[in-house]
């Protein structure tokens, strides 16, 4: 960890340091609504690193992270709502059910040579599938949704992942946080150099002594297990689940947009990608408030409009542009 | 002396063609081996299969004593087979040094080590001042020679190299040659299949030359070269 560290530039530390100092006292002068902007920020910075480490890292594409979100989020909330176990605990639950469903994902596609694009529609087809399924389970409340009580004992202690604002943020402060060191010390390690050999040239890969299925099991197994616990936040936070909404393939496109556009395959792309888009979005619906356009599906335009821009000026990425900008890129990013 | 490689009787069919049959060899501790052959020969595919990345149709394929036909060609690999591919295969968006690291990070288990053996790896191949370039901006004989960095990184007992010399110039060619026979002397058995007979005479202590697939002699480079199969079915074409 402390490698990471030292392979910082200077000016690279003194960010981070900045970053981290501001993010802590943001709460100090941040309002209401400031603060839950702040709190989707991280959840989708969070959420990013997870799909990244398989798609940017190991070069896999999944179109159905909504499936690990969803078996994390009606893990933990099920536990709750039905047997009175905690978060905290259900979360260590929650993580291999995900775990469990990215592994047969994965064996699937890659034992029988599915791959690109076809593995992706695989990805797909779970999640919907799942999404089916849960629709007609009775027990998490079927198509009519799984709801966290507001006023049962002790719900709203941070022991049972309830409360303010405030521990929201920090929690998803924390987690984003702790998903960036994570994945900045993967990206170092002999696991991280065998998924970008993956990635750039499988065959190569191989004739390099490396087991790219066993690579690439590794790389879903670690990315669902973390998605998983973005679901556990996503259900105490929301505190209603419907399997229409969190199994639906538009979650599974939220997750990916902050680190494409951040940068795929980089360490902070999924933090800057989601430090612009989830501020765009919120500022898009105010301003199309404040003119009074309320034109269905306006919104999507202009945030479609800004996005393509985005890409054409930055095809890589926001984040490999802004480290050339601020000196921080080295020849070995 | 004991065979590092030992091939004996291997074919492959492709719908029909046979682009090896029945082809044996040893290759023996230490030393370079060379198979040449006009295109189409079959070297490539007898190359694929020794390195695992094709099945042999029949036949048997021992390393070190060991059968390896049917292994996974990076099962093959860490029994210590390097190989380099004819169209280079380099890591595209990496630098040339995390290429080799990850090439390094075979015999060892931590990136620091990598480093250290990729660094030497890089400095033995002329490319040390060029570790921080992306791969895809070399030119290709300094793609050429990553290649070989990055399969000789791994440690490999044998090494496989797949028409490194050609498209290089003739004074490219005797940079590699003069690598080659280097490694060679500390120990390293290289299997090659080369076009540039320049090389080959220059390096290899035996040649095997396929036709159709066929093995058509087999012994030092001056019984071979003078052999009148070889000349008509080869050389002759290749007007040497």
């Amino acid at each position: 960890m402390s490698n990471i560290w030292q392979r910082l530039p200077t000016r690279g530390k003194i960010l981070c340091l900045a970053a981290l100092v501001a993010a802590i006292a943001a709460p100090l002068v941040a309002d209401r609504y400031l603060l839950s902007v702040l709190i989707l920020v991280f959840y989708f910075a969070y959420l990013g690193q997870a799909w990244n480490l398989l798609m940017g890292f190991a070069g896999q594409l999944s179109l159905g992270h909504a499936l690990y979100l969803g078996l994390g989020a009606y893990t933990a909330t099920a536990l709750w709502t039905l047997f009175g176990i905690g978060p905290w605990i259900g979360v260590f639950i929650a993580i291999p059910v995900a775990a469990a469903a990215g592994m047969i994902v994965g064996w699937l596609g890659w034992r029988f040579a599915i791959e690109g694009v076809y593995f992706a529609l695989l990805t797909i087809a779970f999640a919907e599938f799942t999404r089916i399924g849960f629709d007609h389970l009775q027990i998490t409340g079927a198509s009519a949704g799984l709801f966290l009580s507001v006023n049962s004992p002790g719900s709203d202690k941070w022991w049972n992942l309830g409360g303010g604002p405030l521990l929201y943020y920090y929690l998803a402060l924390i987690l984003a946080a702790a998903a960036t060191l994570l994945v900045a010390w993967l990206r170092r390690s002999p696991l991280g150099y065998r998924w970008l050999a993956v990635r750039e040239d499988p065959e190569a890969a191989r004739a390099a002594g490396i087991d790219i299925f066993r690579a690439k099991m590794i790389a879903i197994l670690i990315s669902a297990s973390m998605t998983a616990v973005g679901g556990v936040f996503y259900g105490f936070y929301y505190r209603n689940l419907f399997p229409s909404q969190v199994f639906d393939i538009g979650r599974s496109i939220e997750i990916i947009m902050a680190p494409i556009i951040g940068g795929l395959g980089t360490v902070f792309g999924p933090l800057v990608g989601a430090i612009l888009l989830t501020p765009l979005g919120e500022s898009l619906t105010a301003l199309m408030q404040h003119f009074g356009v309320n034109t269905p599906g306006a919104k999507s335009i202009f945030y479609g409009l800004t996005l393509m821009v985005i890409i054409t000026l930055q095809p890589s990425g926001v984040w490999p542009w802004l480290a050339r900008k601020l000196g921080l890129d080295r020849p070995r990013a | 002396m004991t065979a590092l490689l030992s091939i004996n009787g291997i074919s492959k069919r492709f719908r029909g063609l046979a682009a090896v049959s029945r082809v044996s060899f040893d290759v023996q501790q230490g030393e370079i081996f060379a198979v040449i052959g006009p295109n189409g020969a079959g070297k490539t595919t007898l190359f694929n299969m020794i390195a695992g990345a094709i099945p042999p149709d029949e036949g048997t394929i021992a390393f070190a004593g060991e059968r390896i036909e049917g292994l996974r060609s990076d099962q093959i690999a860490r029994l210590g087979v390097g190989r380099t591919f004819q169209l280079v295969r380099p890591f595209p968006a990496l630098t040339v040094e995390d290429n080799v690291i990850i090439g390094a990070l075979m015999q060892t288990r931590t990136v620091h080590e990598a480093e250290t053996i990729a660094r030497d790896t890089l400095a033995r191949l002329d490319l040390f001042d060029k570790r921080a370039q992306i791969a895809s901006s070399l030119t290709l004989p300094d793609r050429k020679r990553l290649e070989v960095a990055r399969a000789l990184a791994t440690g490999p007992k044998l090494l496989l190299l797949d028409e490194v010399m050609a498209g290089l110039r003739p004074t490219e060619t005797d940079r590699i040659v003069a690598t080659l026979r280097d490694l060679n002397r500390d120990g390293l058995t290289i299997l090659l299949i080369e076009h540039v007979m320049r090389a080959v005479t220059a390096l290899a202590s035996r040649i095997l030359v396929l036709h159709h697939g066929a093995a058509i002699a087999e012994g030092n480079p001056e019984q071979v070269l003078r052999d009148p199969a070889v000349v008509e079915s080869y050389l002759g074409a290749e007007s040497l």
